[in-house]
Protein backbone atom coordinates (compact mmCIF):
# COMPACT_ATOMS: atom_id res chain seq x y z
CA UNK A 1 0.00 0.00 0.00
CA UNK A 2 3.05 2.46 0.72
CA UNK A 3 5.65 2.66 -1.47
CA UNK A 4 3.93 2.43 -4.38
CA UNK A 5 5.70 5.33 -6.46
CA UNK A 6 8.98 4.28 -4.59
CA UNK A 7 10.05 2.86 -7.50
CA UNK A 8 14.12 2.45 -7.54
CA UNK A 9 15.02 2.87 -11.16
CA UNK A 10 13.41 6.48 -11.01
CA UNK A 11 15.46 9.57 -10.94
CA UNK A 12 16.42 11.11 -7.69
CA UNK A 13 14.38 14.30 -8.58
CA UNK A 14 11.05 11.93 -9.80
CA UNK A 15 10.89 10.91 -5.98
CA UNK A 16 12.00 14.01 -4.44
CA UNK A 17 9.77 16.49 -5.24
CA UNK A 18 6.75 14.16 -4.12
CA UNK A 19 8.22 13.28 -0.90
CA UNK A 20 9.19 17.54 -0.20
CA UNK A 21 5.60 18.02 -1.62
CA UNK A 22 4.04 15.46 1.36
CA UNK A 23 6.60 17.32 3.66
CA UNK A 24 5.35 21.02 3.29
CA UNK A 25 1.87 20.22 2.57
CA UNK A 26 2.20 18.21 6.48
CA UNK A 27 3.70 20.98 7.31
CA UNK A 28 1.08 23.57 5.61
CA UNK A 29 -1.47 21.53 7.33
CA UNK A 30 -0.16 21.58 11.07
CA UNK A 31 0.38 25.64 10.78
CA UNK A 32 -3.26 26.26 8.95
CA UNK A 33 -4.63 23.78 12.46
CA UNK A 34 -2.13 25.72 14.63
CA UNK A 35 -3.33 29.47 13.18
CA UNK A 36 -7.09 28.21 13.22
CA UNK A 37 -6.91 27.20 16.47
CA UNK A 38 -5.60 30.23 18.16
CA UNK A 39 -7.72 32.01 16.16
CA UNK A 40 -10.93 30.31 17.63
CA UNK A 41 -9.49 30.15 20.77
CA UNK A 42 -11.71 26.83 21.35
CA UNK A 43 -11.39 24.50 24.68
CA UNK A 44 -12.00 21.66 22.55
CA UNK A 45 -9.74 22.00 19.66
CA UNK A 46 -6.19 23.19 21.09
CA UNK A 47 -3.30 24.52 19.17
CA UNK A 48 -0.93 21.31 18.19
CA UNK A 49 1.91 23.31 19.73
CA UNK A 50 0.77 23.21 22.90
CA UNK A 51 -0.66 19.57 22.28
CA UNK A 52 2.65 18.28 21.49
CA UNK A 53 4.22 20.63 24.42
CA UNK A 54 1.87 19.08 26.93
CA UNK A 55 2.53 15.33 25.50
CA UNK A 56 6.47 16.54 26.02
CA UNK A 57 5.88 17.67 29.96
CA UNK A 58 3.50 14.42 30.72
CA UNK A 59 5.59 11.63 29.32
CA UNK A 60 9.04 12.49 27.56
CA UNK A 61 10.71 15.43 30.40
CA UNK A 62 12.64 12.22 32.17
CA UNK A 63 15.65 11.82 33.09
CA UNK A 64 18.20 10.80 30.34
CA UNK A 65 18.67 7.53 31.85
CA UNK A 66 15.62 6.40 31.32
CA UNK A 67 15.74 7.54 28.07
CA UNK A 68 13.84 10.82 28.74
CA UNK A 69 10.58 8.77 29.84
CA UNK A 70 8.84 10.33 32.66
CA UNK A 71 7.10 8.05 35.37
CA UNK A 72 3.83 8.70 33.97
CA UNK A 73 4.93 7.15 30.77
CA UNK A 74 6.53 4.32 32.51
CA UNK A 75 3.44 3.49 34.04
CA UNK A 76 0.88 4.34 30.61
CA UNK A 77 2.79 3.87 27.76
CA UNK A 78 4.77 0.51 28.73
CA UNK A 79 1.96 -1.75 30.34
CA UNK A 80 0.00 -0.84 26.81
CA UNK A 81 2.48 -2.01 24.89
CA UNK A 82 3.51 -5.09 26.69
CA UNK A 83 -0.13 -6.54 26.66
CA UNK A 84 -0.13 -4.92 23.24
CA UNK A 85 2.71 -7.21 22.35
CA UNK A 86 2.14 -10.06 23.90
CA UNK A 87 -1.68 -10.17 22.86
CA UNK A 88 0.19 -9.94 19.26
CA UNK A 89 2.78 -12.26 19.89
CA UNK A 90 0.05 -14.95 20.88
CA UNK A 91 -2.28 -14.70 18.13
CA UNK A 92 0.18 -14.56 15.43
CA UNK A 93 1.96 -17.89 16.82
CA UNK A 94 -1.23 -19.76 17.56
CA UNK A 95 -2.85 -18.34 13.93
CA UNK A 96 -0.18 -19.65 12.32
CA UNK A 97 0.50 -22.67 13.42
CA UNK A 98 -2.95 -23.48 13.69
CA UNK A 99 -3.70 -21.91 10.55
CA UNK A 100 -0.80 -23.85 8.31
CA UNK A 101 -2.41 -27.23 9.87
CA UNK A 102 -5.90 -26.59 8.70
CA UNK A 103 -4.53 -25.44 5.51
CA UNK A 104 -2.88 -28.52 4.90
CA UNK A 105 -5.44 -30.85 5.57
CA UNK A 106 -8.42 -30.54 3.29
CA UNK A 107 -10.71 -32.51 5.65
CA UNK A 108 -9.19 -30.69 9.00
CA UNK A 109 -10.17 -27.08 6.63
CA UNK A 110 -14.02 -28.09 5.63
CA UNK A 111 -14.59 -29.02 9.11
CA UNK A 112 -13.42 -26.14 10.73
CA UNK A 113 -14.19 -23.07 7.98
CA UNK A 114 -17.85 -22.60 8.93
CA UNK A 115 -17.06 -21.76 12.98
CA UNK A 116 -13.88 -19.79 11.65
CA UNK A 117 -16.29 -17.61 9.08
CA UNK A 118 -18.22 -17.36 12.28
CA UNK A 119 -15.50 -16.30 14.96
CA UNK A 120 -14.40 -13.97 12.10
CA UNK A 121 -17.57 -11.83 12.13
CA UNK A 122 -18.23 -11.52 15.73
CA UNK A 123 -17.42 -7.50 16.04
CA UNK A 124 -14.69 -8.17 18.93
CA UNK A 125 -15.86 -5.88 21.21
CA UNK A 126 -18.41 -7.84 21.47
CA UNK A 127 -16.48 -10.69 23.08
CA UNK A 128 -14.21 -8.52 25.77
CA UNK A 129 -17.43 -8.23 27.87
CA UNK A 130 -17.11 -12.32 28.11
CA UNK A 131 -13.45 -12.16 29.15
CA UNK A 132 -14.85 -9.44 32.28
CA UNK A 133 -16.74 -11.86 33.73
CA UNK A 134 -14.09 -14.63 33.03
CA UNK A 135 -10.97 -12.82 34.38
CA UNK A 136 -12.33 -9.80 36.13
CA UNK A 137 -10.35 -6.36 35.05
CA UNK A 138 -6.38 -6.39 34.42
CA UNK A 139 -3.78 -7.70 32.47
CA UNK A 140 -4.89 -11.04 31.46
CA UNK A 141 -8.58 -9.81 30.40
CA UNK A 142 -6.58 -7.69 28.04
CA UNK A 143 -4.43 -9.81 26.63
CA UNK A 144 -7.38 -12.59 26.13
CA UNK A 145 -9.27 -10.00 24.41
CA UNK A 146 -6.30 -8.50 22.10
CA UNK A 147 -5.64 -12.36 21.24
CA UNK A 148 -9.07 -13.53 20.73
CA UNK A 149 -9.55 -10.63 18.52
CA UNK A 150 -6.35 -10.57 16.53
CA UNK A 151 -5.99 -14.59 16.05
CA UNK A 152 -8.59 -14.23 13.45
CA UNK A 153 -7.23 -13.00 10.44
CA UNK A 154 -3.93 -14.46 10.99
CA UNK A 155 -5.64 -18.17 11.07
CA UNK A 156 -7.53 -17.64 8.25
CA UNK A 157 -5.08 -15.98 6.16
CA UNK A 158 -2.31 -18.68 6.71
CA UNK A 159 -4.78 -21.50 6.08
CA UNK A 160 -5.66 -20.34 2.97
CA UNK A 161 -2.19 -19.92 2.23
CA UNK A 162 -0.92 -22.98 2.68
CA UNK A 163 -3.46 -24.27 0.93
CA UNK A 164 -2.77 -22.09 -2.52
CA UNK A 165 0.33 -24.01 -2.31
CA UNK A 166 1.65 -25.15 -6.06
CA UNK A 167 0.20 -28.62 -6.04
CA UNK A 168 3.06 -29.14 -8.45
CA UNK A 169 5.84 -27.65 -6.63
CA UNK A 170 4.38 -30.56 -3.23
CA UNK A 171 5.18 -33.32 -6.06
CA UNK A 172 8.54 -31.86 -6.60
CA UNK A 173 9.46 -32.16 -3.34
CA UNK A 174 7.79 -35.74 -2.76
CA UNK A 175 10.06 -36.68 -5.76
CA UNK A 176 12.93 -35.20 -4.02
CA UNK A 177 12.02 -37.31 -0.75
CA UNK A 178 11.96 -34.06 1.07
CA UNK A 179 10.66 -34.60 5.18
CA UNK A 180 7.92 -32.76 6.13
CA UNK A 181 9.35 -30.58 8.42
CA UNK A 182 11.59 -29.65 5.06
CA UNK A 183 9.02 -29.24 2.78
CA UNK A 184 7.27 -27.10 5.52
CA UNK A 185 10.07 -24.67 6.03
CA UNK A 186 11.14 -24.43 2.41
CA UNK A 187 8.20 -25.21 0.50
CA UNK A 188 4.75 -24.50 2.50
CA UNK A 189 5.83 -21.32 4.46
CA UNK A 190 7.36 -19.06 1.85
CA UNK A 191 4.28 -19.66 -0.17
CA UNK A 192 1.89 -19.13 2.64
CA UNK A 193 4.14 -15.61 3.94
CA UNK A 194 2.46 -13.48 1.98
CA UNK A 195 -0.76 -14.20 3.15
CA UNK A 196 -0.33 -14.29 6.20
CA UNK A 197 1.75 -11.35 6.89
CA UNK A 198 -1.66 -9.59 4.89
CA UNK A 199 -3.47 -11.36 8.12
CA UNK A 200 -0.76 -10.07 10.48
CA UNK A 201 -1.35 -6.15 9.17
CA UNK A 202 -5.34 -6.78 9.90
CA UNK A 203 -4.42 -8.50 12.84
CA UNK A 204 -1.70 -5.80 14.01
CA UNK A 205 -4.77 -2.82 13.39
CA UNK A 206 -6.67 -5.06 15.63
CA UNK A 207 -4.70 -5.53 18.60
CA UNK A 208 -4.12 -1.66 18.83
CA UNK A 209 -8.11 -0.93 18.60
CA UNK A 210 -8.74 -3.89 21.22
CA UNK A 211 -5.87 -2.53 23.59
CA UNK A 212 -7.45 0.68 23.57
CA UNK A 213 -10.97 -0.31 23.81
CA UNK A 214 -10.23 -2.74 26.78
CA UNK A 215 -8.81 0.29 28.63
CA UNK A 216 -11.35 2.53 28.16
CA UNK A 217 -13.49 0.37 30.21
CA UNK A 218 -14.69 1.52 33.23
CA UNK A 219 -13.02 -0.30 35.98
CA UNK A 220 -9.72 -0.39 33.81
CA UNK A 221 -6.53 1.45 35.78
CA UNK A 222 -3.74 1.59 33.80
CA UNK A 223 -2.57 2.00 29.88
CA UNK A 224 -3.23 5.14 27.21
CA UNK A 225 -6.70 3.86 27.19
CA UNK A 226 -7.21 4.79 30.90
CA UNK A 227 -5.71 7.92 30.35
CA UNK A 228 -7.87 8.72 27.60
CA UNK A 229 -11.15 8.22 29.41
CA UNK A 230 -9.67 9.89 33.05
CA UNK A 231 -9.00 13.27 30.97
CA UNK A 232 -12.36 12.55 29.24
CA UNK A 233 -14.39 12.94 32.60
CA UNK A 234 -11.61 15.87 34.16
CA UNK A 235 -12.83 17.37 30.55
CA UNK A 236 -8.88 17.95 30.62
CA UNK A 237 -8.84 18.12 26.34
CA UNK A 238 -5.21 18.81 26.04
CA UNK A 239 -4.42 15.20 27.58
CA UNK A 240 -6.88 13.84 25.44
CA UNK A 241 -5.87 15.26 22.12
CA UNK A 242 -2.22 14.48 23.71
CA UNK A 243 -2.90 10.56 23.53
CA UNK A 244 -4.43 10.38 20.87
CA UNK A 245 -1.15 11.65 19.15
CA UNK A 246 0.90 9.42 20.93
CA UNK A 247 -1.39 6.69 19.77
CA UNK A 248 -1.30 7.52 16.52
CA UNK A 249 2.55 8.16 16.37
CA UNK A 250 2.39 4.56 18.34
CA UNK A 251 -0.04 2.88 15.29
CA UNK A 252 2.61 4.74 12.69
CA UNK A 253 5.55 3.03 14.14
CA UNK A 254 4.15 -0.67 14.41
CA UNK A 255 2.78 0.08 11.29
CA UNK A 256 5.83 0.55 9.13
CA UNK A 257 7.95 -2.00 11.61
CA UNK A 258 5.51 -4.66 10.32
CA UNK A 259 5.78 -3.44 6.93
CA UNK A 260 9.75 -3.45 7.30
CA UNK A 261 9.68 -7.13 8.82
CA UNK A 262 7.70 -7.67 5.78
CA UNK A 263 9.34 -6.41 3.45
CA UNK A 264 13.06 -8.43 4.34
CA UNK A 265 10.75 -11.49 4.45
CA UNK A 266 8.87 -11.41 1.51
CA UNK A 267 9.77 -8.84 -1.16
CA UNK A 268 13.44 -11.01 -2.27
CA UNK A 269 10.95 -13.92 -2.79
CA UNK A 270 13.87 -16.09 -2.60
CA UNK A 271 12.58 -18.87 0.16
CA UNK A 272 16.36 -20.36 0.64
CA UNK A 273 18.23 -17.76 1.81
CA UNK A 274 16.21 -16.43 4.82
CA UNK A 275 17.72 -16.78 7.95
CA UNK A 276 14.68 -15.71 10.14
CA UNK B 1 -20.60 -28.85 3.41
CA UNK B 2 -21.42 -31.89 5.25
CA UNK B 3 -17.98 -32.00 7.06
CA UNK B 4 -18.75 -27.94 7.66
CA UNK B 5 -21.73 -29.00 9.56
CA UNK B 6 -20.09 -31.88 11.55
CA UNK B 7 -17.46 -29.15 12.69
CA UNK B 8 -20.29 -26.67 13.75
CA UNK B 9 -21.90 -29.47 15.41
CA UNK B 10 -18.39 -30.53 17.04
CA UNK B 11 -17.56 -26.73 18.56
CA UNK B 12 -21.20 -26.82 19.88
CA UNK B 13 -20.63 -30.37 21.17
CA UNK B 14 -17.32 -29.50 23.23
CA UNK B 15 -18.50 -26.11 24.35
CA UNK B 16 -21.42 -27.96 25.52
CA UNK B 17 -19.72 -30.56 27.26
CA UNK B 18 -17.67 -28.30 28.71
CA UNK B 19 -19.50 -26.61 30.51
CA UNK B 20 -21.60 -29.59 31.82
CA UNK B 21 -19.15 -31.30 32.68
CA UNK B 22 -18.23 -28.47 35.19
CA UNK B 23 -14.66 -27.96 33.69
CA UNK B 24 -15.13 -24.47 33.64
CA UNK B 25 -17.28 -22.52 35.99
CA UNK B 26 -21.14 -22.68 34.96
CA UNK B 27 -20.83 -18.61 35.11
CA UNK B 28 -18.05 -18.66 33.04
CA UNK B 29 -19.60 -20.62 30.32
CA UNK B 30 -22.69 -21.55 30.24
CA UNK B 31 -23.87 -24.26 27.75
CA UNK B 32 -23.80 -23.88 24.37
CA UNK B 33 -27.63 -25.48 24.01
CA UNK B 34 -28.87 -22.36 26.82
CA UNK B 35 -27.24 -19.53 24.83
CA UNK B 36 -28.57 -20.75 21.78
CA UNK B 37 -31.95 -20.89 23.35
CA UNK B 38 -31.30 -17.91 24.79
CA UNK B 39 -30.35 -15.90 21.71
CA UNK B 40 -33.27 -17.59 19.85
CA UNK B 41 -35.56 -16.43 22.77
CA UNK B 42 -34.02 -12.71 22.54
CA UNK B 43 -36.25 -12.62 18.94
CA UNK B 44 -39.45 -12.09 20.80
CA UNK B 45 -38.28 -9.16 23.08
CA UNK B 46 -39.12 -6.25 21.40
CA UNK B 47 -36.36 -4.00 22.96
CA UNK B 48 -33.63 -6.41 22.17
CA UNK B 49 -34.91 -6.22 18.52
CA UNK B 50 -35.40 -2.62 18.62
CA UNK B 51 -32.03 -2.04 20.12
CA UNK B 52 -30.76 -3.92 16.83
CA UNK B 53 -33.02 -1.99 14.67
CA UNK B 54 -31.17 1.27 16.64
CA UNK B 55 -27.34 -0.98 15.64
CA UNK B 56 -28.02 -1.38 12.05
CA UNK B 57 -29.26 2.31 11.32
CA UNK B 58 -26.47 3.71 13.13
CA UNK B 59 -24.27 0.72 11.08
CA UNK B 60 -26.14 1.71 7.88
CA UNK B 61 -25.98 5.83 8.38
CA UNK B 62 -22.11 5.94 9.36
CA UNK B 63 -21.38 4.00 6.56
CA UNK B 64 -23.39 5.42 3.63
CA UNK B 65 -22.12 8.61 4.82
CA UNK B 66 -17.94 7.16 4.74
CA UNK B 67 -18.80 5.97 1.30
CA UNK B 68 -20.43 9.34 0.12
CA UNK B 69 -17.44 11.34 1.46
CA UNK B 70 -14.51 8.52 0.36
CA UNK B 71 -15.77 7.62 -2.99
CA UNK B 72 -15.83 11.21 -4.79
CA UNK B 73 -12.31 11.79 -3.04
CA UNK B 74 -10.58 8.98 -3.50
CA UNK B 75 -11.42 9.68 -7.40
CA UNK B 76 -10.14 12.99 -6.62
CA UNK B 77 -6.96 11.72 -5.20
CA UNK B 78 -6.06 8.75 -7.84
CA UNK B 79 -6.93 11.12 -11.10
CA UNK B 80 -4.94 14.06 -9.80
CA UNK B 81 -1.45 12.97 -8.32
CA UNK B 82 -0.21 16.00 -7.47
CA UNK B 83 -3.37 15.76 -4.53
CA UNK B 84 -2.58 12.41 -3.71
CA UNK B 85 1.05 13.34 -3.31
CA UNK B 86 0.01 16.10 -0.83
CA UNK B 87 -2.97 14.36 0.79
CA UNK B 88 -1.08 11.21 1.30
CA UNK B 89 0.96 12.92 4.07
CA UNK B 90 -1.76 14.08 6.08
CA UNK B 91 -3.60 10.52 5.03
CA UNK B 92 -0.60 8.39 6.12
CA UNK B 93 -0.81 10.36 10.33
CA UNK B 94 -4.30 10.04 10.21
CA UNK B 95 -4.95 6.36 9.48
CA UNK B 96 -2.83 4.72 11.90
CA UNK B 97 -4.70 6.44 15.04
CA UNK B 98 -6.88 3.59 16.34
CA UNK B 99 -10.54 4.83 15.92
CA UNK B 100 -11.66 3.47 19.45
CA UNK B 101 -9.32 5.63 20.54
CA UNK B 102 -11.92 8.83 19.19
CA UNK B 103 -14.45 7.67 21.37
CA UNK B 104 -13.54 9.82 24.17
CA UNK B 105 -12.89 12.85 22.48
CA UNK B 106 -16.26 12.58 19.89
CA UNK B 107 -18.35 12.08 22.87
CA UNK B 108 -16.84 15.40 24.42
CA UNK B 109 -17.77 16.94 21.47
CA UNK B 110 -20.70 15.24 20.73
CA UNK B 111 -22.46 14.21 23.39
CA UNK B 112 -22.92 10.45 23.62
CA UNK B 113 -25.76 9.74 21.52
CA UNK B 114 -26.33 8.41 18.31
CA UNK B 115 -24.09 11.26 16.08
CA UNK B 116 -20.84 10.29 18.31
CA UNK B 117 -22.18 6.80 17.02
CA UNK B 118 -22.24 7.88 13.38
CA UNK B 119 -19.77 10.19 13.13
CA UNK B 120 -17.52 7.50 14.58
CA UNK B 121 -18.24 4.44 12.26
CA UNK B 122 -17.88 6.74 9.24
CA UNK B 123 -14.49 7.81 10.34
CA UNK B 124 -13.28 4.49 10.71
CA UNK B 125 -14.95 3.17 7.46
CA UNK B 126 -13.91 5.79 5.75
CA UNK B 127 -10.54 4.37 4.93
CA UNK B 128 -10.80 0.98 2.86
CA UNK B 129 -13.19 3.03 0.65
CA UNK B 130 -11.17 5.49 0.26
CA UNK B 131 -7.88 3.43 -0.31
CA UNK B 132 -9.60 0.88 -2.27
CA UNK B 133 -10.83 3.64 -4.93
CA UNK B 134 -7.20 4.87 -5.31
CA UNK B 135 -6.48 1.52 -5.53
CA UNK B 136 -8.67 1.21 -8.01
CA UNK B 137 -8.38 3.71 -10.32
CA UNK B 138 -4.37 3.16 -10.39
CA UNK B 139 -5.70 -0.34 -11.92
CA UNK B 140 -7.48 1.07 -14.91
CA UNK B 141 -6.90 -0.41 -18.17
CA UNK B 142 -4.75 2.11 -19.78
CA UNK B 143 -5.52 1.52 -23.26
CA UNK B 144 -9.10 1.64 -22.83
CA UNK B 145 -8.70 5.36 -20.89
CA UNK B 146 -5.92 6.29 -24.10
CA UNK B 147 -8.72 5.25 -26.55
CA UNK B 148 -11.43 7.53 -25.26
CA UNK B 149 -8.88 10.54 -25.53
CA UNK B 150 -8.21 9.37 -28.90
CA UNK B 151 -12.28 9.62 -29.37
CA UNK B 152 -12.01 13.55 -28.05
CA UNK B 153 -13.27 12.52 -24.85
CA UNK B 154 -12.34 15.24 -21.60
CA UNK B 155 -11.49 14.15 -18.41
CA UNK B 156 -14.34 14.18 -16.76
CA UNK B 157 -15.92 11.67 -19.76
CA UNK B 158 -12.79 9.10 -19.07
CA UNK B 159 -13.13 9.00 -15.78
CA UNK B 160 -17.15 8.38 -15.68
CA UNK B 161 -17.28 6.00 -18.58
CA UNK B 162 -13.45 3.86 -17.89
CA UNK B 163 -12.52 4.99 -14.52
CA UNK B 164 -15.21 4.65 -12.31
CA UNK B 165 -16.83 1.43 -13.96
CA UNK B 166 -13.48 -0.23 -13.91
CA UNK B 167 -13.14 0.92 -10.07
CA UNK B 168 -16.38 -0.44 -9.21
CA UNK B 169 -15.03 -3.89 -7.98
CA UNK B 170 -12.45 -2.30 -5.47
CA UNK B 171 -14.80 0.29 -4.60
CA UNK B 172 -17.31 -3.27 -3.31
CA UNK B 173 -14.62 -4.51 -1.95
CA UNK B 174 -13.52 -1.82 0.25
CA UNK B 175 -17.05 -1.16 1.19
CA UNK B 176 -17.23 -5.10 2.30
CA UNK B 177 -14.43 -4.60 4.60
CA UNK B 178 -15.90 -1.14 5.98
CA UNK B 179 -19.26 -2.72 6.72
CA UNK B 180 -17.29 -4.89 9.12
CA UNK B 181 -15.18 -2.27 10.21
CA UNK B 182 -18.68 -0.07 11.16
CA UNK B 183 -19.88 -2.78 13.09
CA UNK B 184 -17.13 -3.06 15.15
CA UNK B 185 -17.31 0.74 15.90
CA UNK B 186 -21.08 0.41 16.25
CA UNK B 187 -20.46 -2.08 18.94
CA UNK B 188 -17.88 -0.31 20.18
CA UNK B 189 -19.02 2.90 21.14
CA UNK B 190 -22.51 1.18 22.72
CA UNK B 191 -20.36 -1.16 24.75
CA UNK B 192 -18.82 2.41 26.12
CA UNK B 193 -21.67 4.62 26.42
CA UNK B 194 -23.30 1.73 28.67
CA UNK B 195 -27.17 3.26 28.38
CA UNK B 196 -29.34 3.73 25.58
CA UNK B 197 -30.37 1.08 23.14
CA UNK B 198 -28.53 -1.12 20.67
CA UNK B 199 -26.32 -4.54 20.81
CA UNK B 200 -23.76 -3.00 22.59
CA UNK B 201 -25.86 -1.58 25.46
CA UNK B 202 -27.96 -5.16 25.91
CA UNK B 203 -24.46 -7.01 25.96
CA UNK B 204 -23.05 -4.03 27.83
CA UNK B 205 -25.69 -4.52 30.71
CA UNK B 206 -25.86 -8.01 30.59
CA UNK B 207 -22.41 -8.39 31.97
CA UNK B 208 -23.03 -6.75 34.94
CA UNK B 209 -26.29 -8.83 35.69
CA UNK B 210 -25.74 -11.95 38.21
CA UNK B 211 -24.95 -14.76 35.73
CA UNK B 212 -25.31 -12.35 33.06
CA UNK B 213 -22.61 -14.17 30.39
CA UNK B 214 -25.49 -16.35 29.47
CA UNK B 215 -26.95 -13.05 27.83
CA UNK B 216 -23.58 -11.68 27.23
CA UNK B 217 -22.53 -14.53 24.65
CA UNK B 218 -26.14 -14.44 23.05
CA UNK B 219 -25.27 -11.05 22.22
CA UNK B 220 -22.42 -12.42 20.66
CA UNK B 221 -24.13 -14.89 18.60
CA UNK B 222 -26.31 -12.10 17.39
CA UNK B 223 -22.62 -9.70 16.71
CA UNK B 224 -21.28 -12.69 15.00
CA UNK B 225 -24.81 -13.57 13.35
CA UNK B 226 -25.08 -10.21 12.01
CA UNK B 227 -21.58 -9.57 10.52
CA UNK B 228 -21.87 -13.15 9.25
CA UNK B 229 -25.08 -12.12 7.43
CA UNK B 230 -23.97 -8.51 6.37
CA UNK B 231 -20.92 -10.19 4.73
CA UNK B 232 -22.67 -12.75 2.62
CA UNK B 233 -25.35 -10.29 1.28
CA UNK B 234 -22.04 -7.81 0.45
CA UNK B 235 -19.91 -10.99 -1.13
CA UNK B 236 -23.35 -11.88 -3.10
CA UNK B 237 -23.84 -8.89 -4.03
CA UNK B 238 -20.08 -8.29 -5.52
CA UNK B 239 -20.45 -11.90 -7.13
CA UNK B 240 -23.61 -10.82 -9.09
CA UNK B 241 -22.40 -7.06 -10.27
CA UNK B 242 -19.33 -7.59 -10.63
CA UNK B 243 -18.91 -11.16 -11.88
CA UNK B 244 -17.04 -10.14 -14.64
CA UNK B 245 -14.39 -8.44 -12.83
CA UNK B 246 -13.19 -11.69 -10.68
CA UNK B 247 -10.16 -13.14 -11.24
CA UNK B 248 -10.13 -16.55 -11.80
CA UNK B 249 -6.97 -17.24 -10.29
CA UNK B 250 -8.06 -16.75 -6.09
CA UNK B 251 -11.42 -17.89 -6.70
CA UNK B 252 -11.14 -21.13 -8.67
CA UNK B 253 -9.42 -22.40 -5.27
CA UNK B 254 -13.12 -21.25 -3.32
CA UNK B 255 -14.82 -23.80 -5.23
CA UNK B 256 -12.94 -26.44 -3.99
CA UNK B 257 -14.98 -26.23 -0.81
CA UNK B 258 -18.13 -27.60 -2.12
CA UNK B 259 -17.00 -31.59 -2.34
CA UNK B 260 -14.01 -32.16 0.17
Amino acid sequence: MTGTQGNASGSPRATAVPFLLRWAVLLVAVACWELAARARGSVYFPPPLRIARHARDLWFSGAVDHLFLTPAAVDTILPSLGRMAAGFALAAVAGITLGIAMGRSRRAYALCNPVLQFARSVPPPALVPVFVVVFDFGTPMQVASIVFSAVWPVLVNSAEGARATDPLRLEVAAVLRLTAPERLWFLILPSALPRIFAGLRLSLSLCLILMVFSELLPGADDGIGFTLTDAQTRSDLLTVWAALMLLGALGYLLNTGLLAVEKRLVGPRTSAGRTA
Amino acid sequence: MLLGLLGAAGAFGVCEAVSRAGIVRRSYLPPASEVLVRAARLTADPVFVDGIGVTLRAWALGLGLACAIAVPLGLLLGAVPVVEAAARAVIEFLRPLPSVALIPLVSLLLGSGTETEVTLIAYASLWPVLFNTVYGLGETDPLAKDTLRAFGFGRLAVLLRVELPATAPFIAAGVRISAAVALILAVATEILSGFGQGLGIFIAQAQTATDGTRDVLAGVVWAGGLGLVINGVLVGVEGRLFAWALEPGPEAGKSERGHP
